[in-house]
């Protein structure tokens, strides 16, 4: 255009502007169940800051954040808490799943703790490693923050097309039975599934 | 000089109407991950306070009873997660005390210098974050840069900052090598003037005094009464440490003093972790300096440790005891027998009850956890307190939840 | 040391010492266990319980009672430590709770009744602690499999348009 314009004016689309505003400064809400908690910790600490990446506010209510980062192992006893802190939290949120434990249960596959959080909860982004590195969290963050800018509107419509379970599809034949008789769905088959893994990579494309 | 102990008969008037109850629930600021307190409060006053815990409980002791002795070093690592190695040195200290091994020298040296290092670990983020709750962040940046550089010395010897499962049964993973040690001698030198910073900040700091002087208190007879071990039993009196009293590794050779305490609150608990602080640098500096030569495995002879790569590769007695250690039941010869064996971690006394079955899993694997037991005593503790007095004590007692649930 | 022999005498029962690698150990009926632990606090001075737990027999090979809950036991003023074991039995395994002697025992007997469900009579406050209220097994004795019973996946879903 060969209009100029003064520096404090700038044209844009108000979804970019929102995506913008809301990729840089993604308030966590840190729900630090374990070792996870404290790579949490270092990564706000001196040496690999998270404040560079607006991100340095960990907020403890829920109401006040939008970033859930949930790191560590969720037990059977914990996961109501964990849907409770999810439903309390305002639109537009987005959750990390943090270390091996959040996202499918890591070592620990026994009768206490859920086989990954996204299960039960929506994840948008999944970091590996037991406990990741706080590199590998920051890239995490950083992804998210490049989703939010790619997906993201101002209004918050893309929060209402993914309306099925996005965990993977139980092995366990007893397990599939139940989900189905409970919510009336029907889940893939062992083909099926095939398509729901390839959906999701580490950055989560929804 | 001994302080006069709070009051702790009760002072309920009869008409409670103004009498409420707070859930200080399992995701709460104070950094000390999931555990639930209900607090029964009049006004700011804690009247009782009733602790609901096992939101981390995974099952370690039941996949203790499936998992071999070396992969349940990986389990073992994640109990108290802020001091990695002490929990695996503990785990394979019980399983040498089981199978009837004798470690080699160099062996006893690096292990003692990697607990003594975990040490400074866990007494750096309790006091860190005992500032930070209280709300002083510089301690908390301060001494997480000091933990930056503990977690870059383990990462030279084991490849991971953290949850390294670096024991062995009959020694530790890899060797090290002259990096480490200058690593560690540099770590040393630096590590007093940081010490001394955050010492300036807090020790004599009136807020700090204030908020943590006189709150908390445990008599010597309560400690003893509860099962208290470690920093929380000797700033109650308790003159016990199990590095002076039961010498394990190389603590008899080394020349160090047991820190204790007569105050019993939550200020004599924090300078108690801080002498310690320097007391374990102490340690690591003489024990570096002394590390003896030779190998850091036991002899391949005693079927238990795994031969070096080159041997498995060219020779058919390494092959076959490479297949004969990882293959489960070949190998070891475990004794049918229960054993107990306890060292002195960070927290207090980390024992494991074990019960060998001749398999190469143990039948029973009990941990003795510190954390467990000294939450147990929070309600005596923090009677008749104010509400923001309930986090200065948590901190102080240092629960880890990983290993309060297990 | 105490002397087995005084313990023996004292309440007339079968105990049985033994020693595996600088661990003392005594094996003590579940009928007097209770006196001889008091006998041992208050005349022996063992003063500290450094740990309660107990361990299932159901699959080791030669074993006679189902259950055995271990007392660990310091003398905090001498450093001299015992270890007292009593076997338990089903149906209806029940021990007198030690919390009269020792604080500590609190949560290490609920912890105990918790996991091999254990009754400790006499407790103050004997209810579930690490699994939720709800939950009716026993999650360490060794007929219940280590990944559950369906138990850890029974809750709802949440969906992204749901929330």
């Amino acid at each position: 255009m060969a209009v100029g314009l003064p520096e404090n004016i700038f044209i844009t689309q108000l979804d970019a502007a929102a995506n913008w505003a809301r990729s840089n400064s993604l308030w966590p809400m840190p729900f630090a169940t374990a070792c996870c908690g404290i790579e949490l910790m270092a990564t706000a600490a001196s040496r690999h800051d998270l404040a560079r990446f607006g991100a340095e506010v960990m907020r403890f209510s829920p109401r006040q954040c939008d970033l859930l980062i949930v790191a560590g192992r969720v037990v059977m006893k914990m996961l109501p808490v964990l849907q409770r802190i999810w439903l309390q939290m305002p639109e537009p949120k987005w959750c990390i799943s943090m270390g091996a434990c959040a996202c499918s249960g890591g070592v620990f596959d026994t009768y206490a703790v859920v086989q990954g959080v996204d299960r039960f909860i929506p994840v948008d982004m999944y970091v590996p490693g037991c406990p990741p590195r706080p590199e590998q969290l920051l890239q995490a963050v950083m992804d998210m923050q490049a989703k939010v800018r790619r997906t993201g509107t101002i209004m918050g419509r893309e929060f209402n097309i993914r309306d099925t379970p996005a965990g993977p599809t139980p092995f366990d034949r007893e397990e599939r039975h139940r989900i189905e008789d409970s919510q009336l769905v029907t889940l893939g088959g062992f083909d099926a599934s095939a398509t729901s893994f390839s959906r999701k990579g580490v950055s989560g494309n929804a | 000089m001994p302080l006069t102990p709070v009051d702790t008969t009760p002072t309920e008037s009869p008409d409670r109407e103004y009498v409420w109850t707070l859930n200080f629930g399992p995701q709460h600021p104070a950094t000390h991950t999931t555990l639930r307190l209900v607090l029964t409060l009049d006004g700011e006053k804690v009247l009782n306070a009733v602790p609901y815990i096992g939101y981390l409980h995974s099952g370690f002791e039941k996949l203790g009873e499936h998992l071999d002795f070396n992969q349940y070093v990986t389990i073992v690592d994640r109990m108290n997660y802020l001091s990695p190695l002490a929990n695996e040195i503990a785990w394979h200290h019980a399983v040498e005390k089981l199978l009837g091994i004798e470690l080699t020298p160099r062996c006893r040296y690096l292990r003692t210098i990697l607990a003594e290092l975990m040490r400074m670990h866990d007494h750096l983020l309790n006091l860190g974050t005992t500032a930070l709750d209280l709300g002083g962040f510089t301690a908390f940046l301060y001494f997480f840069q000091q933990r930056e550089h503990i977690y870059d010395i383990v990462e030279l010897a084991s490849g991971q900052r953290f949850h390294t499962s670096y024991t062995r049964v009959g020694g530790v993973l890899f060797d090290v090598n002259m990096d480490w040690i200058h690593r560690v001698r540099k770590f040393v030198r630096e590590f007093p003037k940081v010490y001394h910073e955050v010492d300036r900040l807090l020790t004599k700091n009136r807020i700090f005094v204030d908020r943590t002087r006189g709150i908390g208190y445990l008599s010597r007879e309560d400690a003893i009464n509860f099962s208290a071990a470690g920093p929380v039993a000797r700033a109650s009196g308790i003159e016990r440490d199990l590095r002076r009293d039961e010498p394990y590794l190389a603590y008899a050779d080394l020349d160090f003093d047991v820190v204790c305490s007569r105050g019993g609150d939550c200020y004599a608990r924090y300078l108690v972790r801080m002498q310690e602080l320097l007391e374990s640098l102490k340690i690591i500096e003489q024990a570096v300096e002394n590390i003896p030569g030779g190998s850091v495995n036991i002899g391949v002879e005693s079927d238990m440790v795994l031969p070096a790569k080159p041997a498995v590769y060219r020779s058919i007695e390494g092959l076959i005891q490479h297949f004969e250690v990882i293959m489960p039941n070949r190998g070891y010869t475990v004794p049918r027998e229960q054993v107990y064996a306890a060292t002195e971690s960070p927290n207090g006394e980390l024992g494991f009850y074990i019960v060998g079955n001749a398999e190469t899993r143990a039948y029973r694997a009990r941990t003795r956890p510190p954390s467990f037991i000294h939450f147990s005593m929070f309600p005596h503790l923090i009677r008749n307190h104010q509400l923001s007095d309930v986090v200065a004590v948590l901190g102080s007692i240092n629960i880890i939840a990983a290993e309060l649930d297990r | 040391m105490p002397d087995i022999s005084v313990l023996k005498a004292a309440f007339s029962a079968e105990i049985a010492e033994s020693t595996f690698r600088d661990n003392r150990r005594i094996d003590v009926p579940s009928a007097v266990v209770f006196d001889v632990l008091s006998s041992l606090k208050n005349d022996h001075g063992f003063n500290t319980l450094i740990d309660l737990t107990a361990v299932d027999w159901l699959e080791y090979e030669g074993a006679v009672d189902r259950f055995s809950v271990i007392y660990l036991l310091l003398n905090m003023d001498s450093g001299e430590r015992l270890i007292v074991r009593t076997p338990v039995n089903l149906p209806n395994p029940q021990l007198q709770s030690v919390y009269a002697l020792w604080r500590g025992a609190d949560w290490m007997e609920r912890e105990v009744f918790d996991m091999f469900g254990i009754v400790f009579n006499g407790h103050p406050d004997l209810r579930r602690i690490l699994m939720p209220e709800e939950f009716d097994a026993f999650p360490l004795r060794k007929d219940y499999p280590l990944k559950g019973r369906g138990e850890r996946h029974n809750f709802p879903v949440i969906t992204r348009s749901g929330s």
